[in-house]
């Protein structure tokens, strides 16, 4: 039995045997009723070797189209230096496991550290965790830390400006825990807050759940909002795009209780939906409330600083079913990805990254409108990086026609409506090309 | 990993001015962000560090070096699976073809990642035994809550809706009894024999028409498998229940038995654990969801189906109303699966059986190896993993602590310590299929080392490590004076110049 990840060899099986005190190795599975063994083969394809499996996943990928995009939707095509890629890949920190042991995993503890001090920062709370497993589970989490936070209050109220993949996730939940999710009703492509307010005014809240951007790309103007659900006992949860935060209004400036949502814009590649990193940060008076690992400085016992897992006694491995959250594990290695790329970027070079994203998305927002073809779904409203088109172009067939060009035109998200993001890895004749394709597709359609 | 402590944190780097970073210019630049109304931007920038390049590369370098992983050496941490990352599986995972896809993107335009899915998500069902995978759920504990989602859907989809009790043995993770609080359900403890199974006697009067179901590790957290788990299954079946699969020690089972066939109707398994996907510091893992036939319809939303059409076969995304719901933004964690089905194509058929059987006599033989000095609570053969009750000798005063720190000193990974909770001094070894008779013989030696240095001198493995970058740190000063940010760490003056 030869073979690459097996080491043992014909004579050392023999010896291991002995000293187990079996004759081999099915016997090693005596304690196993005979009748709840295997008797066949698995129906698997046999071995490959490397260059087979090479070959394997190249041939899938053929499958795959790449191409330029502008599609966002909470997922952006930022890019991601080759300095994060590399150090990623560093076998210390990707075959590590969660830092019980932390005098031989300081490594891990200190980026996680890190991670938390600069997620912190970004959303202006005062304490972040250790990272979460994506946008959409920390929004869930940050609703059953509201809802455990009230005691006895089981209603959440969700503006209809946040986004829908987010909220199937927190619906599921929600209809698992007992917990009650009205809608606000939106206004223009923002929350209603006279709606907001009639709600709150019941006095059964415990937490109120809006975005920033929203799911159109609008900044909304969450002034009072704070104020009002404060006044009801009620949370205010911030659902953010991470890169965002380093320019827009952050939840702590609007006055946010807990701010969370995915790190992935934060250097992390597209990857189909994961890994990504979800973040939850909040104030201090809550963060026994937490869920999730969280990083603490302390000193050894030479009074060297470092850094360790602390107040663990909110978690499952010791309160089990008491505990804040089911959750066990973080997202170590991406939050690494996160910890990295800002670390390289700092604050002056995210701005940027915003900037030339505004910039282009803005360009592309006025060409596409010039065209005659298209209007602002919400054209008095401020944007970044992302906005809603109203089209009487058939959407189905304009997608399908810029895809046979390897563009990604958006997202269609009514019949009349599609929804572009741009960043800054798009140029200005990547938006030059997109609107032309849309000119000539019209074209087409018209001549014909 | 070197001795020297490198502790610095990369705000210490900082110099305002310096950048890390290029991008290009900005060509549509007759658009100026600063246009944005004033009241809806952020007052002052984020502190966050500035630092160049090659700063940032050797900062990050020289922290991987204060790391242990199990590229580093043997890192037996029971119930974790901590085997080898194959580095062939790195490489398919950073296919550019698969990684900037668009979660979002025409299904269309991704048959090739969806085939991924598909055939990972049926390699699962036949090495588990059951129908229908769902590869969605992000981590262990996720597919745990996912799948108890699925159990109580099944009750209350019959319009049964007293059934909320998960019954849950003693010697469980504390994700399972989370997992149930988290689906909104009430866990009942079902206790252990002292062989560490779970007593049939206790489990019995336990059962009634307000039980789910049951969830189980087996083998469970000691490594010792339920034989009656024929029984068992029957007894919770018959009173309507479903059984419930914990995956987190499948690997044994691999090439042996399937959880299908031994009367499980719903399982998560660890891609982390049991497919070789890397621990990543503690994720991102991935916790795919199975369950037998008549139970597939509860998946969550989104499911990938595969549509045979006459001469070509092309995959779709599927939700429906029947379904538990979303549990994730999209499919979960891509990337991941990418790994686990290079892990499984790799092994293939004729190979992937021999994991079980190797990974159970590496237990063994460490097991066997130690007794005379290692309280062994349980004997006979176990899987995976085994427990040991600490030192035989408990005059010296030297705790399951106190050896596992000491191991460290010799550049080992500590066994997972003080869990099951059915023993005081748990230390629980888990060495996997991939490790040579050398190095257990090397960790063999070292935990005889360890026994006789805590006879010999006890204040030494008391205060053990003494050779790791840090010593033993101060947990309850951490807990008691939280300090979780730089700009705490600034206002408590713990800031290097």
């Amino acid at each position: 039995m030869s073979y690459k990840f097996f080491p043992h060899t014909d004579d050392e099986l023999q010896a291991m045997l002995s000293t187990a005190g079996v004759k081999s190795l099915d016997d090693l599975y005596q304690d196993v009723p005979q009748e709840l063994q295997l008797q066949k083969e698995y129906e698997l394809p046999e071995s490959m070797s490397e260059i087979e499996v090479r070959r394997f996943f190249d041939d899938l990928g053929m499958g795959n189209i790449t191409m330029r995009t502008f599609l966002g939707a909470g997922y952006y095509d930022h890019y991601s230096p080759a300095v994060v890629q590399d150090i990623i890949r560093r076998s210390e920190f990707l075959t590590a496991y969660t830092p019980y042991q932390a005098e031989i995993s300081q490594g891990t503890l200190q980026y996680i550290f890190e991670y938390q001090s600069m997620m912190a920062e970004l959303t202006g709370m005062e304490v972040s965790n250790a990272s979460m497993y994506d946008g959409t589970t920390a929004t869930a989490e940050a609703m059953m830390m509201a809802v455990a936070n009230a005691k006895k209050r089981k209603r959440v109220l969700v503006s209809e400006t946040v986004s829908p993949y987010v909220l199937r996730v927190i619906k599921t939940y929600a209809k698992f825990q007992g917990i009650q999710i009205d809608m606000v009703p939106a206004k223009g492509g923002v929350m209603d807050h006279e709606a907001l307010k009639v709600e709150l005014e019941k006095d059964d809240v415990a937490g109120v759940i809006v975005a920033t951007p929203n799911f159109y790309g609008i900044l909304e103007d969450y002034t009072g909002v704070a104020d009002m659900c404060h006044e009801h006992k009620a949370l205010l949860i911030m659902n953010c795009v991470a890169t965002a935060l380093s320019v827009v209004k952050t939840p702590a400036e609007w006055g946010a209780d807990i701010a969370c949502g995915d790190g992935q814009s934060l250097g992390i590649p597209l990857n189909y939906g994961g890994p990504y990193v979800g973040f939850l940060c909040t104030t201090k008076k809550l963060i026994r409330k937490m869920p999730g690992r969280i990083v603490g400085a302390t000193k050894d016992a030479d009074g060297k600083r470092a850094f360790v897992l602390t107040l663990q006694a909110r978690e499952q491995h010791i309160r089990r079913e008491k505990a804040t959250s089911n959750i066990c594990s973080n997202q170590s290695l991406m939050a690494l990805y996160v910890t990295i790329y800002m670390g390289l970027m700092g604050a002056k070079g995210l701005k940027e990254v915003n900037s030339i994203s505004y910039s282009n998305a803005h360009y592309l927002a006025d060409s596409l409108v010039k065209t005659g073809l298209f209007e602002m779904a919400y054209p008095d409203k401020p944007f970044l990086n992302e906005f809603a088109v109203k089209t009487k172009l058939n959407i189905d067939e304009l997608q399908q026609y810029c895809g046979e060009e390897y563009l990604q035109c958006g997202l269609k998200i009514a019949d009349d409506t599609l929804l572009l993001a741009v960043t800054e890895t798009s140029s200005r004749e990547d938006c030059d090309d997109l609107v032309d394709a849309c000119v000539t597709f019209n074209e087409e359609k018209e001549g014909k | 990993m070197n001795n020297t402590f490198y502790g610095k944190l990369i705000f210490e780097l900082s110099k305002a001015g310096r950048q890390g970073y290029s991008l290009p210019e900005n060509r549509c630049d007759e658009y100026q962000m600063s246009d944005l109304p004033q009241g809806l931007m952020r007052e002052n920038a984020p502190l966050l560090p500035e630092v160049d390049e090659l700063s940032v590369v050797r900062h990050y370098t020289n922290m991987s070096n204060n790391n242990f992983g199990v590229d580093t050496g043997f890192y037996p941490l029971g119930s974790c699976t901590m085997k080898y990352n194959p580095k062939i599986n790195e490489e398919i995972a950073a296919h550019r073809e698969f990684t900037g896809l668009h979660p979002l993107q025409n299904p269309e335009t991704a048959q090739g990642a969806l085939a991924v899915y598909y055939f990972l998500q049926t390699s699962l069902a036949e090495i588990s035994g059951l129908s229908e995978f769902t590869l969605n759920p992000f981590a262990g504990a996720h597919g745990e809550l996912t799948g108890l989602m699925i159990m109580r859907s099944y009750h209350m989809e019959r319009g049964d809706m007293k059934r909320t009790k998960v019954i849950i043995p003693d010697s469980a993770h504390g994700t399972n009894p989370a997992s149930s609080a988290v689906c909104g359900m009430d866990v009942v403890v079902v206790k252990s024999r002292p062989d560490g199974t779970v007593d049939v006697d206790d489990l019995r009067p336990l059962l009634d028409d307000t039980v789910a179901g049951m969830m189980m590790t087996n083998p469970n957290t000691l490594g010792i498998f339920e034989q009656n788990i024929g029984v068992i299954a029957k007894a919770v079946h018959d009173c309507g229940g479903l059984m419930y699969y914990d995956g987190a020690n499948l690997n044994p089972m691999l090439g042996k038995v399937r959880p299908g066939d031994i009367g499980f109707d719903i399982m998560h398994i660890n891609l982390h654990k049991t497919f070789s996907t890397p621990h990543g510091g503690g994720g991102p893992g991935s916790g795919p969801v199975g369950v037998r036939a008549g139970l597939e319809h509860l998946l969550p939303n989104p499911r990938v189906v595969k549509v045979s059409e006459e001469d070509y076969d092309y995959f779709k995304l599927e939700c429906s109303d029947k379904s538990i719901g979303s549990i994730s933004g999209h499919l979960g964690n891509f990337g991941v699966m990418m790994r686990a089905l290079a892990y499984i194509l790799t092994l293939g058929r004729d190979q992937i059986k021999w994991v079980g059987p190797l990974a159970t006599l590496n237990a063994n033989y460490i097991k066997e190896s130690l007794k005379d000095v290692y309280e062994l609570p349980i004997s006979g053969v176990c899987k995976h993993e085994f427990v040991y009750d600490g030192l035989k000798d408990k005059s010296t005063g030297v705790t399951t602590l106190d050896v596992a720190k000491r191991l460290l000193d010799y550049g080992f990974h500590a066994p997972t310590i003080y869990f099951p909770l059915l023993f005081h001094e748990a230390l629980m070894v888990e060495p996997t299929e991939n490790e040579s008779k050398q190095t257990l013989d090397e960790f063999i030696r070292i935990m005889r080392v360890i026994a006789q240095e805590a006879k010999d001198d006890p204040e030494m493995v008391k205060t053990a490590p003494h050779n790791t970058p840090v010593r033993r740190l101060d947990d309850t000063q951490a807990a008691l004076h939280p300090i979780v940010t730089w700009r705490e760490l600034v206002a408590d003056n713990q800031v290097a110049e």
